[in-house]
């Protein structure tokens, strides 16, 4: 038994199989980029509010939300997920602007609380318009419940 | 230590601890703040904790595999490195960028720190994992690239051996996937899709090669194992490896706008990824009970061993665990993936890195095989303290993603994140002591080089 295997046969195994399901994989990435267009909400990144979401992206990135929180899951667990607070703050682009620019500035004692980033109005419609396209990204229903 | 040029690994395995001991210290100071939402607040917020404590634990990796290079290539290939003065220079690049990127995590606010990199210029920042300024990350694709070539260089002029040309690969591997972290779209299901290149390809792919050749190198040192097999088991765990770790990507791709057949092919092939962690058990514990001669090195074989059961445990079970859609539907970015973050990852890359700190560095002090028998029991505590607290650190964090996912997702009436939070504290506490017993055996792994050194090493019984 020992014989009948060789190095040879177990490096070929290696160089082949990883080979084949790279392929493969990058053949599914194709398949995916075809399909994404009809489920990752590319519309709204080409609408009206185009620019506006693109403005949130770089604020969601240049103040590092997902430190702690999670986006379709992804991030840090110490915060809500944002992937769906759009809907769970009642479809309200108000409701986000309003519950970021009221986070106290030397937080709450003794609880996790979000700092306070003195964003403007503008910035503040961006993100939310962010978190709204974001919403509406089909994430095959997650998640299970509404808080996230 | 046979040739010269090895010694440069040394830099690199001391940077390594120091910055073990920042992550842990502020692992430490996010496992507070979770149960004291206040603490620090708003000096050091949680997202940089978290940035300073993931950010650590990545470049003293990256720092223990490039001393693991520097160390194990020129002895594989029977040559002296290449050009020694580019990995003591590339050295003092890499530290010198890691310093200054966490400092200005540190005293920056984030939003100031991409201002003053010009992050506008080539957006790659607030991703998590890639937190980097983008000029830390051109930084560190210079110090791989340079890192590359010397290595490469070095085992082209020398005898390849398996384990060298695994270790390339993996090398490589690694700064290839990189490159994907500069490819930040707007479009969030592509950012996601291709950030997932950089994160998953490492640590469930090229890492792994990374990984098997250290262990290769290190079994065939401490046990005296015929060469052709250990390099014959290598093989066959990294082809498993890859053929259940690539397509298993798609274990990320359920849920974030990715067509719903990702569910088929990640549950099928990350059910199948805890095979090659399982063979390397098997492989590690064979070998040993095969060796045909005493290595008087008995703190890294431990941690060779400690390695393969700790990577299958880690990686293995509790990544499937949670790795099948079905399940993944409900605890998807809860703390159950915390609980597989922290032993996979202490699992399968700290302890290999200790591993080959542990062989390599009593011979890069100029020891002929190992430390005293004094050390090498302090050692071995530490191995079992820190092993030990991240097994409980696991339990208590499955604990509260348990009843995270029940009450937040599963139960009648779901209840809001920060309530849920409030109920689970309780794991919290407990998670944070074991991180203290884990810091107890991170001063005792450092304690370890400093006793006994002028005592004579124990008898070889070969």
């Amino acid at each position: 038994m020992a014989q009948a295997f060789t190095k040879t046969m177990a490096r070929n195994i290696f160089y082949g199989g990883s080979a084949f399901f790279f392929l493969l994989f990058l053949a599914l990435t194709f398949d995916t980029s075809g399909q994404l267009p009809s489920r990752d909400n590319r519309a709204a990144l080409d609408g009206p509010m185009g620019e506006t979401i693109a403005k949130g992206k770089e604020l969601w990135e240049k103040n590092d939300c997902i430190g702690c929180h999670t986006l379709l899951g992804e991030g840090a667990y110490f915060a809500p997920e944002l992937g769906n607070v759009y809907k769970r703050f009642g479809n309200s682009i108000d409701g986000i602007k309003g519950f970021i620019a009221s986070r106290p500035k030397d937080g709450i004692p003794g609880r996790r609380s979000m700092p306070q980033f003195n964003f403007t109005d503008e910035e503040l419609t961006a993100l939310a318009e962010f978190l709204k396209y974001v919403s509406e990204i089909n994430t095959a229903g997650w998640p299970p419940s509404d808080n996230g | 230590m046979t040739y010269k040029s090895q010694s440069v690994a040394k830099l690199y395995f001391i940077a390594a601890i120091a910055l073990f001991v920042a992550q842990i210290l502020f692992g430490l100071i996010m496992g507070l703040q979770y149960v004291m939402g206040d603490f620090l607040f708003p000096a050091i917020p949680f997202n940089v904790a978290r940035m300073v404590h993931t950010n650590a634990l990545i470049v003293w990796l990256l720092m223990a595999f490039m001393g693991a290079a520097y160390y194990l290539v020129p002895e594989e290939a029977e040559t002296e490195l290449f050009a020694p003065w580019l990995a003591t220079l590339m050295f003092w690049i890499f530290l010198l960028a890691a310093g200054a990127t966490v400092a200005g995590y540190l005293l920056l606010s984030y939003s100031d720190l991409a201002d003053l990199t010009m992050n506008e210029m080539l957006p790659t920042m607030g991703r998590e994992f890639l937190e980097q300024p983008t000029i830390t990350k051109l930084g560190i694709v210079v110090v791989a690239l340079a890192f590359l070539f010397n290595i490469g260089m070095t085992i082209l002029k020398g005898r390849k051996t398996v384990v060298n040309l695994v270790l390339l690969l993996g090398l490589t591997g690694l700064a290839v996937f990189f490159l994907f972290s500069f490819y930040n779209p707007t479009n969030v299901v592509l950012d996601k899709f291709y950030w997932w290149w950089v994160v998953h390809l490492w640590v469930e792919g090229v890492w792994e090669l990374i990984l098997g050749a250290i262990l290769a190198f290190v079994l065939i040192k401490v046990t005296g194992v015929d060469r052709e097999v250990i390099e014959k088991w290598l093989y066959i765990i990294i082809a498993m490896t890859l053929i259940t770790g690539i397509i298993g990507t798609g274990h990320h791709y359920y849920w974030i706008g990715t067509p719903e057949y990702w569910q088929w092919w990640g549950s099928i092939f990350s059910a199948m990824e805890p095979i090659p962690f399982f063979m390397m058990t098997v492989f590690a514990f064979n070998m040993v009970n095969k060796r045909r001669r005493e290595h008087p090195n008995k703190a890294a074989t431990l941690w060779a061993l400690g390695t393969a059961v700790m990577a299958f445990l880690g990686a293995g079970v509790w990544g499937f665990l949670h790795t099948l859609s079905p399940v993944n539907y409900y605890t998807h970015g809860t703390q159950i993936t915390a609980a597989h973050g922290h032993m996979a990852f202490y699992g399968a890359y700290v302890m290999i890195s200790l591993t080959i700190i542990s062989y390599a560095m009593p011979l890069l002090r100029g020891r002929n095989a190992a430390n005293p028998a004094k050390s090498q029991t302090l050692e071995m505590w530490s191995f079992w303290l820190m092993t030990i607290s991240i097994v409980f650190i696991t339990l208590f964090l499955t604990g509260a993603g348990i009843l995270q996912v029940y009450l937040q997702r599963v139960a009648e009436n779901p209840q809001p994140f920060m309530a849920v939070q409030d109920q689970i504290g309780l794991f919290y506490w407990l998670r944070e002591i074991a991180g203290l017993i884990f810091l107890v055996g991170l001063v005792l792994y450092i304690a370890s080089f400093f006793v006994g050194q002028d005592e004579p090493e124990p008898a070889v019984a070969d």
